[in-house]
């Protein structure tokens, strides 16, 4: 099992492009966070659990779905991590195992609020479509 | 034709475990003009030293071939052995076989085949060398110290105690540099203004030492022992002999609302100003941009008020031409710009400050007499937010930030949320931090006791945002270990911003020809075993301007120059490198080419009558080389169309003797 999930881990890296090792643990990513309080767990823990190959929590995790995808970690994050990506990579690991997907770009519409940026919208259906 | 001798060394196993070194000795016997070929484990040992010089005794040896490691490392060891045998150092040719051959080979048949080619090639050179005796060049016996901040001001004060002349360049009207801008220092918290002034006054004082403040370098020329320097001494319009520093003038001037660098532009100053109490010297400048007088002609009212008559408002810059035999650069360092930061509002509020910004805030001669009062408001207070890091270890961000570490802010930072609690104990101190790095003696202590004693709240993490909202500072940050994200209402946020070297380095090493890294921080001749030299013959590093330093390293960095200069003022004469280039005159068309080339200007051209064949007399243009100046880069020999010129101990029949050697 340790090596499905190394296994796992190295091939979201490839496909995000993101290099973990390239983290010093500061957690600006997670102090500029917008969605912290909705995340199970927060950037910087996205990227030291693929680093370690820590992967059936994120997998299982409701938080891939509570990034709002806004890139604020990507911009903030002073060593180019992009924890974002990586987050979108975990993502798409979910969803290449079959009917992974939390719900379709069809649910979309119903939860528009005011307040949500366009942005989020935009990334959701980015996200949902997959 | 020569007789040579071949010594290959073992280096231990450096060489042994990857080259054949037997195999070596025995090939290169059979090379023209080896009488000798013999290894050994340590060749630069006192044993293996003893084999050459019993070698060419006994050999009559007139050449030698040391097979070993980098020339870099042991040609002067080896050229030494040569002299002690009784012959010509410069027949001596090291063949690399370790660095170039063992050390990167694994194979020890290969390995064994690349030493013996390069083996080849350096007989082949040695067949062709030709005694070289060098030059020598009088050393000018005073020094330049370029920046007159603690490093400086150290390394001319050690200099001048042992008796050589030194002369200090420094930009701004004073010296002082930083150190005078600090509050307390870490780890002693001695007032930095109570240990730094009594130096500024020493430097003063100091009969060796002249001090020309509000200058600039404007041109270097030379070598080491022999720099020509053109100094330009900025007009500052007030008679620096007759200035008395009263101050009188910066009190009536009109102009009041000048930005006041020395507290970071957080007051206003006239546009005549001394710029501190302890300034050395003790003299006025107008700040020509602000002055009324020499803008617009109308006003005088400084040189109304001077008793001494000083004000010379047709005062012009004056260059001074210099002679020295060594120059030190302490140009330092300055905080880089926030203007990138968004993230924390460094520009959106008055109370997001820099750390240098807040060492004015509290100095009992700041802004604020040293009562903590932000900016904004002046009011007290109540939460204060540090962040570390800002711009430090920036990788990703070469726009924004650097990629080194600053090494002095983890330390500083303690200081400054210490002396907080210290003073105002119904302050609420945050700390953000990545990692705390305190090495050093007593610095680890000093940052427990912030947090264990003084209370100030250390928060592994970062700070991802700063929003200004009424009279609050909306502080977002994580808290790693919690788990947390913080939202803290703060009244002022202090950010440790990154250090750069100062904008005057970068064409200061043009000038100087001494090498720089990419982040523009001066290189050292050897990271661990020459940390104080330039790679630059003559040219010494003191301070900051080789990369970010507390002020104990920087002194003892200055001191360490300040050694080397001595070890070099001291002596009367400079051995040449007799490595230089000439010109073949017969051969010399006077195209100037090779005088572009040249980058230390060491060849002119001169008009000389040559006897022709046919016995009538030609006048002809040549160059000529000053092997004082020349350096022995090679740049003339490549560019000359004519093939005049020629690098001795490099010569190009001996460079294709070597190719030759190579490809047979």
């Amino acid at each position: 099992m340790h090596n499905d999930n190394r296994k796992i881990a190295d091939e979201i890296i490839l496909r995000s492009g993101v290099n973990p090792r390239k983290c010093m643990k500061c957690g600006k990513c997670t102090a500029t966070c917008p969605a912290f309080d909705r995340m199970e767990y927060h950037p910087h823990q996205f990227v030291y659990m693929v680093e370690t190959g820590d992967i059936e929590p994120l997998l299982e995790s409701k938080s891939l779905y509570t990034c709002l995808s806004c890139f604020a970690c990507v911009d903030r994050c002073p060593r180019g991590v992009e924890p974002a990506k990586l987050v979108e990579g975990v993502r798409n690991a979910v969803i290449r195992q079959q009917g992974k997907n939390h719900m379709t770009a069809d649910d979309v519409p119903g939860k528009l609020d005011s307040d949500l940026p366009q942005q989020a919208i935009v990334s959701a259906f980015r996200k949902y479509t997959k | 034709m020569q007789r040579i001798g071949v010594f290959v060394c073992w280096c231990g196993s450096n060489i042994a475990g990857t080259v054949d070194v037997q195999a070596v000795s025995d090939a290169l016997r059979n090379e023209p003009g080896v009488v000798f070929s013999t290894n050994y484990q340590y060749m630069c040992s006192q044993a293996g030293q003893d084999i050459i010089i019993q070698a060419v005794k006994e050999h009559n040896l007139t050449g030698i071939v040391v097979c070993s490691c980098s020339p870099r490392m042991h040609e002067a060891t080896f050229r030494k052995t040569a002299a002690a045998a009784g012959l010509n150092p410069y027949m001596v040719e090291i063949a690399n076989i370790r660095e170039q051959c063992s050390w990167v080979h694994k194979d020890m048949a290969s390995g064994t085949e690349k030493a013996i080619i390069l083996g080849k090639a350096a007989v082949a050179k040695v067949n062709l060398n030709a005694p070289l005796t060098p030059g020598e060049t009088p050393v000018t016996k005073r020094a330049l110290v370029i920046g007159g901040g603690i490093a400086g001001i150290q390394t001319a004060l050690d200099i001048a105690d042992a008796g050589f002349p030194v002369d200090i360049v420094e930009k701004n009207p004073t010296i002082g540099g930083k150190m005078a801008q600090l509050d307390k220092t870490f780890p002693t918290l001695d007032c930095a203004a109570c240990i730094l002034t009594p130096k500024m006054v020493d430097v003063a004082q100091n009969d060796n030492i002249r001090i020309f403040s509000y200058s600039e370098v404007e041109d270097i020329k030379g070598f080491v022992g022999n720099f020509d320097v053109k100094i330009r001494k900025k007009a500052r319009f007030v008679k620096e002999d007759i200035c008395t520093g009263c101050g009188l003038c910066t009190e009536k001037c009109p102009v009041r609302k000048v930005p006041n660098e020395f507290n970071l532009g957080m007051d206003n100053r006239r546009a005549i100003y001394i710029p501190f109490a302890q300034a050395v010297p003790k003299v006025a400048t107008i700040d020509p941009d602000a002055c009324n007088m020499l803008k617009s002609g109308k006003c005088g009212v400084c040189s109304k008020v001077c008793t001494a008559g000083a004000i010379d408002y047709k005062q012009q810059d004056e260059i001074l031409d210099e002679k020295y035999g060594a120059i030190v650069v302490a140009t330092g360092f300055n905080p880089i710009s926030m203007d990138k930061f968004d993230e924390y509002a460094y520009n959106q509020s008055k109370d997001v400050i820099t750390s240098l910004e807040f060492e004015r805030l509290t100095n009992a001669a700041g802004p604020t007499q040293g009562k903590l009062l932000r900016p904004s408001d002046l009011k007290h207070p109540h939460t204060i937010v540090f962040v570390q890091c800002v711009g430090s270890r920036c990788a990703s961000c070469a726009e924004k930030g650097k990629e080194y570490c600053s090494k002095i802010c983890c330390m500083y930072t303690a200081k400054h949320a210490m002396l907080i609690r210290d003073k105002y104990p119904d302050t609420e101190v945050y700390v953000f931090y990545i990692d705390v790095r305190t090495p050093g003696k007593n610095f680890d202590e000093f940052y427990r006791r912030a947090v264990e004693e003084y209370g100030v709240k250390y928060i592994k993490g970062m700070v991802g945002k700063v929003v200004p909202e009424g009279d609050k500072l909306k502080v977002q940050a994580s808290d790693l270990i919690a788990g947390k994200q913080l939202h803290i209402d703060a009244d002022l946020v202090v950010l440790a911003a990154a250090i750069e070297p100062d904008k005057s380095a970068r064409p200061l090493a043009t000038m100087l020809t001494a090498s720089m890294d990419t982040n523009d921080f001066f290189t050292e001749a050897h990271p661990k075993l020459r940390p104080v030299e330039s790679p630059t013959a003559g040219v010494f590093l003191s301070g900051a301007c080789q990369g970010p330093k507390d002020i104990p390293e920087t002194v003892s960095q200055a001191s360490a120059a300040a050694a080397k200069v001595i070890g070099l003022l001291v002596k009367d004469k400079l051995t040449g490198n007799p490595c230089v280039a000439s010109a073949n005159e017969m051969m010399c068309n006077g195209c100037s080419t090779c005088e572009r080339v040249c980058p230390y200007g060491a060849i002119t051209y001169i008009d000389k009558e040559f006897r022709m064949p046919d016995r009538t007399v030609a006048t002809r243009r040549v160059a000529q080389v000053n092997p004082a100046v020349c350096q022995g880069c090679g740049a003339c020999t490549v560019a000359c169309m004519s093939g005049a010129m020629d690098l001795r101990g490099f010569m190009s029949s001996q460079i294709i003797a070597e190719v030759d050697a190579i490809c047979k």
